[in-house]
């Protein structure tokens, strides 16, 4: 070891504006730049190795193909770095906060992973005897056992595979019933505009006429406009509870009662149950029907493992129409599957089915591990939390930006902003691009309708007290920026490997096909 | 030729029997970039308050009512290419569709230009 003598001293050098300059390649330090795959990939290159046939001449005939596919080749190590590249350019919850409001992007539990990759539930196949898949069919049962004990409610079907499929199953289920009873004449669903987009689509998708219920000056259902509008021609109500303006629906249980007395069903959004989970049972405020995003609730969220899954849980009204197929535990303890040819006559009135087979395997096993990790106290703590964080950050910056529901007391999973006080000119999407230049996926924007210029955050449980503090202080710098009326918004993200983007030009004129350059193959032959 | 205004930000000017529709200057600002319009076919019969056109922007999608009842007789083919043209000229080329009045009795519900900018100023 020598003695430096020359002053230097180890300080972290920081990134100098003044010295960058384009590099030779295009990437910046150990960011890769990526081309496309077909950019990159020719037709001379393979990853696999076939021995020649030794099956004499074709049997296709005139079918065999003329030119080639088309289909671009790269060899094993090519393709695993240039998918790796790309990830490395993506953001997920394992590398930080994701405010996106009404997505629940908490932490997913590496014991999920381990349970869901045990052999037993990853290597099985839908077709497999049912004595041989006990074990996977009991997290099934086990799990739906646990989402009727959390939402009081009497039955559920575990086949939808995403949250719309869930709302599709309940709306199905309603429709069935109507008809059963003789009121198939009832096609009218209310949707309030607190509730979520789906809503009105799910809907329209299952054959009813959509009229929307206005909201109050403080974000909750019209109660009174819904009372007013309820008659002979109303099917159902579909309500998001807690809604999307962050807000618990205080009069659900009175607006349920209405609703049964008119004749008609009600359908809860339960996207944001984890605002409720152990605090909330959905089925005491007379709820018949409610989608659970077991990606949202009970972890796993989209970028982080698994798709999603939208368990439907059913009140007693609506059990018997539920879609097949389902598990049951007999007496013996074995579970057994409840398909077309096992039913009998035992579910006469189902809908049908949704789904070729059981549902989302993975994602029930991931649920179930995530429920029996938590227990109910933890279940219960988790609501707790996320409510106290989200709550921490509209009471961090509603001297910032302006929040329209603040005075409707505490909110619940999520905090909404409006870009009231904005200059002319700046908006939502100018802080949100600014926040990535900060190192934050941004918040959901534009949505709900209610809000001009909505900013919806939800922190969920997974933040510690620093990193809400310092998404605080990045959202407080950035909305500070915007109120001068900072140009430099309008522009960013200027740190990210692609700047400002014209989003309307992409919308306009889509790219959706790559093609190749014209001459290239030519050229190169 | 005159001009009438909805509370839901629609236009119409009343030529005879027919009528041209389209989004206020206030509407197409409010949305924002317009990337996409869906416009009626020729032929498409409406009542007053049926969903007629559907308008998608940057921020966020749309439908445009009708402000009267009647039968379409054309849809703004231009917009298919030039969904911009909301945005440039919301008033005049930018229109929507062409119908013909069944009831024009069903004007007198919706607002001048004067009272349509009074109701805007209060948004």
């Amino acid at each position: 070891m020598t003695i430096n003598q020359s002053g230097w001293k180890p300080t972290s050098p920081q990134a100098n504006e003044g010295g960058a300059r384009a590099t030779f390649t295009g990437n910046k330090a150990l960011m890769l730049e990526e081309a496309l795959i077909f950019e990159i990939g020719d037709d001379q290159t393979t990853g696999v190795d076939f021995p020649a046939g030794d099956v004499a001449g074709s049997r296709l005939g005139n079918l065999t193909r003329k030119a080639p596919i088309g289909l671009p080749g790269l060899s094993e190590p090519e393709t695993v770095r240039h998918y790796t590249r790309l990830s490395r350019q993506n953001y997920a919850i394992d590398l930080g906060l994701f405010p996106l409001g009404s997505c629940t992007m908490k932490h997913n539990p590496r014991l999920n992973e381990k349970m869901a990759r045990l052999p037993g539930f990853a290597d099985v196949h839908p077709l497999q005897p049912v004595d041989t898949v006990q074990g996977a069919l009991g997290v099934i049962n086990e799990l739906a056992v646990w989402l009727i004990e959390l939402t009081g409610m009497h039955g559920v079907a575990m086949s939808p595979k995403a949250g719309a499929h869930g709302e599709l199953c309940g709306m199905l289920c309603i429709k069935a019933a109507l008809e059963k009873r003789g009121e198939g004449h009832r096609k009218v669903v209310l949707v309030p505009e607190s509730a979520h987009g789906t809503n009105p689509a799910t809907a329209a998708f299952a054959g009813f006429t959509v009229e929307d219920i206005p909201a109050t000056a403080e974000g909750r259902v019209d109660t009174e406009a819904l009372k007013a509008r309820l008659g002979p021609d109303v099917a159902a109500v579909m309500i998001t509870n807690p809604n999307t303006c962050g807000l618990f629906e205080r009069d659900l249980k009175a607006i349920s009662d209405a609703v049964h007395a008119a004749g008609a069903y009600v359908y809860c959004d339960g996207a944001n149950f984890n605002a409720i989970v152990g605090r909330v049972r959905p089925g005491d405020l007379g709820v018949d029907a409610m989608h659970i995003n077991l990606h949202k609730t009970f972890s796993t969220p989209h970028g982080g493992g698994g798709p999603g899954s939208g368990p439907t849980v059913l009140s007693e009204a609506l059990a018997p129409f539920g879609p097949l197929p389902f598990t049951a535990r007999m007496k013996d303890g074995h579970i057994a599957l409840i398909e077309e040819e096992t039913a009998g006559d035992d579910h006469p009135d189902t809908f049908g089915r949704m789904t070729a087979f059981h549902g989302q395997m993975g994602m029930f096993t991931r649920a179930l591990t995530y429920i029996l990790s938590h227990g109910a106290d933890g279940l219960r703590q988790v609501a707790e939390d996320a409510v106290l964080n989200a709550n921490y950050v509209l009471r961090s910056l509603e001297d910032t930006l302006d929040a329209p529901f603040a005075f409707s007391g505490p909110c619940m999973h999520e905090a909404i902003f409006s870009d009231e006080g904005f200059p002319e000119g700046f908006s939502t999407i100018d802080v949100a691009k600014a926040l990535i230049d900060e190192g934050f996926h941004p918040m959901t924007m534009y949505f709900p309708l209610v809000v001009h210029g909505a900013m919806l955050v939800e922190p969920t449980e997974t933040e510690s007290k620093a990193a809400l503090d310092q998404f605080i202080g990045a959202l407080r710098s950035v909305a500070g920026r915007a109120m001068a009326g900072d140009q430099s918004l309008k522009t960013a993200p200027h740190f990210a490997p692609r700047s400002r983007l014209d989003e309307t030009l992409a919308a306009r004129r889509p790219k959706l096909v790559w093609k190749e350059p014209a001459g290239t193959r030519e050229a190169a032959e | 030729m005159s001009r009438y205004f909805t509370e839901d930000h629609e236009w119409i000017d009343v030529d005879g029997d027919v009528g041209t529709v389209g989004i206020s200057d206030y509407a197409q600002g409010q949305l924002g970039d317009i990337v996409f319009v869906d416009v009626p076919e020729a032929g498409k019969s409406l009542a007053k308050g049926d969903e007629a056109a559907v308008v998608e922007s940057v921020k966020a999608a749309s439908d445009v009512y009708s402000p009267v009842s009647g039968a379409v007789i054309e849809g703004n083919a231009a917009l298919a290419d030039e969904p911009g043209l909301v945005n440039t000229d919301p008033e005049g080329e930018g229109w929507f569709f062409k119908l013909t009045l069944s009831d024009a009795s069903e004007l007198d519900g919706l607002m001048d230009e004067t009272a349509y900018q009074a109701f805007v100023a209060k948004l």
